[in-house]
């Protein structure tokens, strides 16, 4: 056997362990409803915004702290805590997901991803700004 | 879609269809053009006898000046649509406005897939040109490569061709009609065009010059990794390995553009994201990135297998693969797969069944191939020296290339989930959890990139002349790594010590590589140009990798929201979550902020013509006793978003020194100027009285007549001094004034702004009894506030210099190889 070769495996197997123990780091997406039985571990929630709670954001106060509820599409229902300024467009945003954990009633969020779809046009979003005819 | 059926008895007034159906014809004509081409190369690349072969080459290259004719018109047409705000098309309507500055039309060109198709077929066009005009001395080599062109500009020109066949959609059509599109009752009108009046815009974010440039060097790059595939192809056909001092100055160049591409918009989103940084690793920024890596590494095993005779097999794999990858990348970024890990993809505009083919009809036949072909590309039987150059640049190629995989593997996952129905989401800190990997990269890779060039190729080299000959680099390295580790440092311990103490090498190794490249250059090839490429390149990579893991390491937070005067009522919670700090300060307009090493002072803000607001922020760098050491200002701004979306996109600022950047974005704003509505409450005082107001009193402390010396003449003022005490223990002072001009009088209010409180002196009541009225009113709207987010950068001028150097070192290399090929 040729030394490159040796080389060639002991790199491949290098390769292997570090996607394995990649496995290990990896999270999941969960419902709110799963989310709260596993408290304190680290894991993704796709959302969208409670409307029926309000948003609690007051930069003049305290600029990272904002406040909000969310729901999922089974109902689910929780309260966010995200510890860092409201970010640009999202009580427009019509999907969330949240990265983070539960503490106890309330998701302690980390990192908050938008998904606006408008950001690179959809035809869906495009047709709720369709422009409107000021005269008939 | 929608297409109304009454449309066609309503004229519409003042639209343009011309450009559009000439457009159309154009890209069905590219199309054909592009099919009878490849299949018209294939014929003469096979040909046996040199008359056929004449006869299918002419209608080949007839064929396919056709075709890039039609592609080059259809790029001027469509720009010719969005530059004249033809918003009857959907792509001008989606992708532009009239109030765009004139240099970001190109932006909105390729802000869509069907524009950057284009851009990327454009750039088909121009290298099948070149490589036509080489053909007298390519020969057949050159009707395979371009069989292959002519097949990917198919498949290209397949995207934007927007037909439907047998109730399929095929491709998205760059000029569609608005109208035919959407399903908008407003665009059955017929004067649909003048109530339309503007298009939705360019995206706020993209509106930045690197969004200009971006995306040309990009494609080229994706669109020269296909001249060293369509070569191994041929190499593989003919069963002959002639091709790669062909090939090797195409990828030079191709890794070389695509590098610097991806740096392009590394530095756009360093400018004008505001995630505080240049790369995230998010999906999008490593799609663009592997294909570069498998090209290295290809680019790396060509030189072995043409200098030695071995490792034609992982030439051919890599070359494959990094033209593959950059087909895979198009499927990622275009397909919408990545919907929920990337914040930057392209939407999904469903044609994700033909982007899964446009991969498979290059991977299955490529493989296929490759294993056909398998026996025929082995290597001659030897051991291998492990003093040898070959060797230890195999190992840094497979390095390389494994690193690839890595990054692509994690990339995937979405791809992984949608096969498998999982759930898997990335981890909790997506960026490290690359980092860790891909620092042991950079340290096998800088070591193996400074030792590279001291060793021979088939060894050799009496091991005593190795080590004498980078003796110097090797001393040379232990004292800059000295000097700057103890100067600069690496302070990043967030992850521990095992990983700082890999951060600690990977800056040694990059140092290494400068060095011992540099020394190889100036002292073994002694400064001459035209070998210098390899040492250069690898300078500038070097450089790279150093500025990365300095200014990524040292990157520090200024912003500690700390102050007191800002936090009033602190998270009752008390709670701050490790890793998701208090990163943002807050900034009352003309109030002076204290920033750790700076004061900051939120001046003013202006609009500009196009609806920007700029704020302008004083920075005083604070020296000892009070002295301020440097100031200087900053206008980070935020533009109103467009597309129907509210709020606005911040773009950042940056101060550059030349050992470090300040960067700042504002988080957010408040505009309260224009909705004060809160009216002014009066008391009546004396001399030492107090009035409460909600957070403190304010109490008057003595009235003054004519304090300032310097007022006009004829004027008198009374002044009231009064103090402010508010419930946290914090004081200010105020002086309302009242002032007789003559027979005018005139009320200068006062203002505390941290505690959104502003003073009259309205009247004097009963000069005997020193009774004075004055006006209070409190109004959140008093002030105009950001919070704003900074950072400094050290060292990042290192990367940017890296990656000039670093492009320049790939273009020596093909200048040089060019040359070459030439003389002979």
């Amino acid at each position: 056997m040729k030394k490159t070769h040796i080389i060639l495996l002991v790199l491949i197997a290098v390769a292997i362990v570090v996607l394995i123990s990649y496995t290990g780091d990896l999270s999941s997406y969960e419902t709110i409803g799963s989310a709260k039985q596993k408290q304190g571990k680290f894991l993704n929630l796709i959302v969208k915004m409670d409307k029926s709670v309000p948003v609690e954001y007051d930069p003049v106060k305290d600029p990272n702290l904002l406040k909000f509820g969310v729901q999922d599409s089974l109902g689910g229902h929780i309260n966010v805590v995200y510890h860092n300024t409201m970010p640009t467009d999202m009580e427009k945003s019509e999907r969330l997901v949240l990265k983070g954990k539960v503490q106890g009633d309330t998701f302690e969020c980390s990192a908050i991803v938008l998904k606006c779809p408008s950001k690179y046009k959809d035809n869906a979003e495009a047709n709720k700004n369709q422009p409107v005819a000021i005269t008939n | 879609m929608n297409t109304s059926t009454n449309a066609a008895a309503v004229q519409f007034i003042g639209e343009h269809l011309l450009p559009g159906q000439i457009g159309y014809f154009l890209t069905i004509l590219s199309l054909v053009a592009s099919l009878v081409a490849t299949f018209a190369f294939a014929k003469a690349f096979y040909a046996k006898e040199i008359g056929s072969e004449n006869e299918w080459k002419r209608l080949a290259n007839i064929a396919f000046v056709i075709e890039s004719a039609a592609v080059f018109t259809c790029f001027v047409i469509l720009f010719y649509v969005i530059s004249n705000h033809m918003f009857e098309y959907k792509y001008a309507y989606m992708h532009s406005d009239k109030h765009m500055p004139a240099e970001y039309l190109l932006s909105c060109f390729w802000e869509g897939q069907e524009g950057s198709f284009l851009l990327w077929s454009f750039w088909h066009c121009v290298l099948g040109l070149i490589v036509m005009a080489r053909s007298a001395k390519w020969k057949k080599d050159s009707y395979g490569v371009m069989m292959v062109v002519s097949f990917t500009q198919f498949c290209l020109a397949s995207m934007v061709v927007g037909l439907y066949i047998f109730g399929h959609k095929v491709g998205s059509s760059p000029f569609s009609l608005l109208r035919d599109e959407m399903p908008w009752p407003i665009l059955s009108r017929p004067d649909y065009l003048q109530v339309l009046k503007d298009g939705t815009g360019l995206n706020t974010l993209l509106q930045n010059y690197w969004m200009v440039i971006h995306p040309p060097f990009l494609f080229l790059g994706f669109a020269t990794t296909t001249i060293p595939f369509g070569f191994a192809v041929v190499g593989l056909l003919k069963k002959d390995h002639n091709w790669l001092s062909n090939a090797l100055p195409w990828a030079t160049f191709s890794a070389g553009m695509l590098g610097m591409g991806i740096m392009m918009g590394a530095a756009w989103a360093y400018e004008s994201l505001t995630f505080g940084g240049y790369w995230a690793w998010d999906p999008v920024e490593n799609a663009s990135l592997v294909p570069w890596l498998a090209l290295v590494a290809a680019i790396h095993t060509a030189i072995i297998f043409r200098k030695t005779g071995t490792g034609a097999r992982v030439t051919y794999l890599f070359f494959g693969i990094s033209f593959l990858l950059v087909v895979y990348s198009t499927f990622l970024t275009r397909s919408g797969i990545l919907g929920d890990t990337s914040v930057h993809a392209f939407t999904d505009l469903g044609m994700n069944a033909q982007l899964l083919s446009f991969l498979y009809v290059f991977v299955i036949p490529f493989f296929v191939l490759f294993f056909v072909r398998y026996k025929f590309m082995a290597d001659p039987i030897k051991e291998d020296a492990v003093d040898s150059r070959e060797f230890w640049m195999l190992v840094g190629s497979l390095v390389l290339f494994l690193s690839a995989v890595v990054i692509i593997a994690i990339t995937s996952i979405p791809v992984f989930n949608k096969i498998f129905g999982t759930k898997i989401a990335p981890p909790e800190d997506p960026a490290f959890a690359h980092n860790q990997v891909q620092v042991f990269v950079a340290i096998i890779i800088g070591i193996l990139s400074a030792i590279g060039q001291y060793l021979k190729f088939k060894g050799g080299a009496a091991s005593g002349s190795f080590l004498k000959s980078i003796r110097l680099p090797l001393i040379i390295t232990a004292l800059v790594s000295a000097i700057v580790i103890v100067f600069v440092g690496i302070e990043f311990n967030d992850k521990g010590v095992g990983f700082l103490a890999a951060l600690f090498v990977a800056t040694v190794a990059s140092i290494f590589a400068i060095v011992a490249n540099a020394h190889y250059w100036l002292v073994v090839l002694k400064g001459k140009m035209k070998s210098a490429g390899a040492s250069i390149g690898h300078i500038g990579f070097g450089l790279v990798l150093l500025g990365i893991l300095l200014s990524s390491s040292n990157k520090k937070i200024l912003s500690w929201n700390t102050t007191g005067i800002n936090v009033i009522q602190k998270d009752p919670n008390g709670k701050s979550p490790a890793g998701n700090p208090m990163e943002n300060i807050t900034l009352f307009e003309g109030i002076k902020t204290d920033m750790g090493k700076y004061d900051v002072t939120y001046v003013r803000d202006t609009v500009d013509n196009l609806d920007k607001k700029f704020f302008e922020l004083k920075f005083a760098e604070k020296g000892p006793n009070k002295t301020v050491k440097d100031s200087f200002n900053l206008y980070p701004d935020v533009l109103k978003n467009n597309k129907g979306m509210e709020g606005f996109s911040a773009n950042p600022s940056s101060k550059h020194y030349w050992n470090k950047d300040i960067f700042v974005y504002v988080t957010s704003f408040q505009d309260h100027s224009k909705d004060d509505t809160v009216k002014f409450k009066s008391h009546q005082i004396k001399v030492g009285d107090s009035v409460f107001y909600s957070n403190g009193y304010v109490k008057l402390e003595k009235v003054l007549v004519n304090p300032n010396p310097n007022r006009a003449a004829g004027v008198n003022e009374l002044v009231l001094q009064m103090a402010v005490h508010s419930v946290t223990g914090l004081s200010y002072e105020m002086k309302p004034t009242i002032r007789l001009d003559g027979m005018t009088m005139s009320q200068v209010p006062d203002t505390v702004k941290a505690q959104n409180l502003i003073v009259n002196f309205n009247s004097v009541v009963d000069q005997p009894k020193g009774i004075l009225e004055i006006g209070i009113k409190e109004s959140s709207s008093l002030s105009n506030l950001i919070t704003l987010k900074a950072y400094e950068f050290p060292f990042i001028n290192v990367l940017w210099i890296g990656v000039i150097v670093m492009t320049l070192g790939f273009v020596l290399s093909t200048w040089a190889r060019v040359k070459n090929l030439n003389a002979k």
